[in-house]
């Protein structure tokens, strides 16, 4: 995102914006799993994948009716705990 | 005591407890009646995500859906949990830190104009009604099959006890009847889900099950063995889709950003007290939707191979008893195209649309319908929607668990309705009254209104339940594919830039839904019998037209907000305010 800012105007400053940069770094990363375990093993390459078995689920098969669910709950989680470090560590946490 | 005893008393106990609770918690003020005073546990809001959530399609038609597509099933298991990952990434917290009480709220404030909170409150109206429309079927059902009762009186019975709780208790009842409700359905659907794994594969865990050798003594895995039977009787593989690769691709994605874009949904993460608190409570939902969503697409397999075994080359003169049933209820149809009596299930359709029935019995005792023959073998109708609600009599699972059933299958169609009641009056007692044409409305009157509205929604969602119009079943592809079209592209835009603006955000929630509507409802309302892949834009199904309307929505609003004024500094402050959870909550722009 290519902002123009006015730190002054909008009452940012360097520390909100360096949380905000490591915010959007970390999103990339996990909307990448994302894509990958959904979109990826369970659409596009899942007729590939389906040759490999996971007990007697085809691999493909398993990715598109369990394993993204189970991954999606990971990514979540993994976001919060992300999340409440960079938040303490720039101090913009909002625990009490 | 006989199963229909046991189905009175424990659909009784559930509403007992419903109207306890909302007794206990009414709203007093216009926060408690909106958004529970915004002081909900993430853990507790989560499982009232969860009810809220899952609804008579998701307990009743799901498993059922995926019994009877496999692989292709899996755009709804994908498409409805994985939005809840854009939910708490993209736009929950945010939302929450924003800190008012509906989604136009939000549209409003940061595109500052009456007009783009008005365009939301129209897109959310739409999609909530659509979606309680099945829900109110769905009570419809459990009703006239367990209780005995007319549809009518089953609608009616359902109306009142969703009033006690959403009129009287708004946000706060609804919160609390949803976690009870949460209790109902889940355990009603993973006790005869356990029973059936166990009774097929020996393990009792559902997903473990399906990816385990059949109990009978051939060695075959549940999935190799029903890919086989199914193959043997001239349907395609159970693991193998019909849907084309763009097709399955678009309609998952649709249904996802669709889910991160339903104002019922969105709107409970404004319960919580912090916007920690909303990824955290986004979480917690989707583990609890996980346990019924791991779950169903075992059931479904299951249920398959059950219906199969059971019905196919049995004289019909020896059909069990729940199929009879199911017959005498219209959901089950047998059409004796060689006359031995004897029913072959095959690929294809037995006779042309649902079952219209003569008052005739055929020579085995089968009831006669006049719809015309279709080419093919197949003599056995059934709808889907009866593998979940007739799994436990399939089984031969003792009654209390059929009872269970229908106490879970009434509490998930419950409890989504009542959420999308509230939205609804919201829409119109906050969005449209207080911030639109009424502004100098008391705290009292909006709440006065918020009841009123609440009620005469009840009262249309009551009317399409008792007369369910034919459209509705063919539109519910409209709710997500209108949500992913028109506000998730709007909300999403309002928090990752800044520059997003007033001009932008309307015409492309405005390009974005007009596209997304035309689409489906020329396929699927004016002109149904167009509706073959080979007339589709890129090959691409109504149900997963929202992406390209979302595509529309992006590049309509970015071209037009780069051509017109700025955003005024003041929603550059707002927009820079929630994206840090730390501060006070953002100035309320009144």
């Amino acid at each position: 995102m290519n902002e123009t800012e006015n730190d002054a105007e909008t009452g940012e400053s360097a520390h909100s914006n360096a949380y905000w940069k490591a915010n959007l770094k970390l999103l990339t990363v996990l909307f990448a799993i994302w894509f990958a375990v959904s979109f990826g093993a369970g659409v596009l390459f899942r007729d590939w994948l389906d040759q490999f078995m996971i007990g007697g689920y085809p691999l493909g098969f398993w990715f598109a009716q369990q394993g993204s669910i189970y991954v999606f709950i990971a990514l979540i989680f993994v976001y919060t705990f992300a999340m409440r470090r960079l938040e303490r560590k720039y101090g913009l946490s909002d625990d009490d | 005591m006989d199963t229909q005893t046991l189905i009175y008393i424990f659909v009784g106990l559930s509403f007992a407890l419903y109207i306890g609770i909302a007794i206990w918690s009414r709203a007093a003020s216009t926060s408690d009646f909106y958004v529970a005073g915004g002081g909900v546990n993430p853990v507790v809001n989560g499982m009232a995500t969860a009810a809220d959530w899952m609804s008579a399609a998701s307990f009743i038609s799901m498993a059922g859906i995926i019994a009877f597509s496999g692989y292709d099933g899996s755009v709804y298991l994908m498409g409805w949990t994985g939005g809840y990952v854009m939910l708490a990434l993209l736009l929950a917290p945010y939302l929450r830190k924003f800190g008012e009480f509906t989604v136009p709220d939000f549209i409003g404030a940061r595109y500052y104009s009456k007009a783009a909170r008005v365009v939301a409150v129209v897109c959310l109206i739409f999609i909530s009604f659509t979606y309680i429309a099945g829900q109110m079927r769905g009570v419809g059902i459990v009703f006239s099959r367990f209780l005995d009762v007319d549809v009518t009186l089953g609608v009616i019975i359902g109306m009142a006890i969703v009033f006690v709780y959403a009129v009287l208790g708004g946000m706060k009842g609804i919160t609390y009847t949803q976690v009870a409700q949460y209790c109902v359905l889940i355990f009603a659907y993973l006790v005869p889900a356990f029973f059936i794994s166990f009774m097929i594969t020996g393990n009792p865990i559902p997903a473990l099950g399906l990816g385990s050798e059949v109990n009978d003594g051939s060695g075959m895995y549940v999935l190799q063995k029903l890919d086989l039977v199914l193959q043997d009787m001239g349907f395609a593989a159970y693991t193998d889709g019909s849907k084309s690769t763009i097709d399955v691709f678009c309609i998952t994605a649709a249904l996802m950003i669709g889910t991160a874009g339903l104002p019922h949904v969105i709107v409970r993460f404004f319960t919580v007290p912090k916007a920690s608190d909303a990824r955290r409570s986004a979480g917690w939902a989707l583990v609890f939707i996980a346990l019924l969503y791991t779950t169903a697409p075992a059931v479904g397999a299951f249920a398959r191979l059950n219906f199969v075994e059971t019905v196919n080359e049995t004289p019909y003169s020896q059909a069990p008893e729940w199929f009879t049933n199911w017959e005498d209820n219209g959901l089950i149809a047998f059409r004796d195209r060689n006359g031995d009596g004897v029913m072959q299930y095959r690929s294809g359709d037995a006779i042309v649309g649902a079952p219209v029935y003569t008052e005739e019995r055929g020579p085995s005792g089968e009831r006669l319908t006049e719809n015309a023959t279709p080419p093919g073998e197949n003599e056995v109708y059934v709808d889907r929607d009866i593998m979940v609600l007739a799994n436990p009599e399939i089984a031969q699972l003792p009654g209390w668990v059929i009872a269970l059933v229908a106490a879970g299958g009434l509490a998930a169609a419950l409890s989504t309705a009542a959420g999308l009641l509230l939205v609804i009056s919201a829409g119109v007692s906050h969005d449209l009254l207080k911030k639109t044409f009424r502004p100098n409305i008391s705290e009292k009157g909006e709440l006065l209104a918020a009841r009123v509205a609440a009620s005469a929604a009840i009262l249309v969602a009551g009317y399409l339940g008792v007369y369910p119009p034919g459209w509705v079943a063919q539109v519910v592809a409209f709710a997500f594919g209108l949500a992913a079209a028109s506000l998730f592209p709007a909300i999403f835009l309002g928090i990752f830039t800044k520059w997003m603006n007033r001009e932008g955000a309307i015409a492309g929630m405005v390009s974005g839904l007009a596209f997304t509507f035309l689409y489906i409802g020329w396929f699927k309302l004016w002109a149904p019998e167009s509706n073959v892949e080979a007339n589709w834009l890129l090959g691409i199904s109504p149900e997963g037209i929202g992406v390209i309307g979302m595509v529309i929505n992006f590049a309509v609003a970015i071209t037009v907000a780069k051509m017109t004024a700025p955003t005024p500094p003041d929603v550059r402050r707002l927009v820079a305010s929630i994206r840090v959870p730390k501060g006070a909550e953002t100035p309320h722009m009144h």
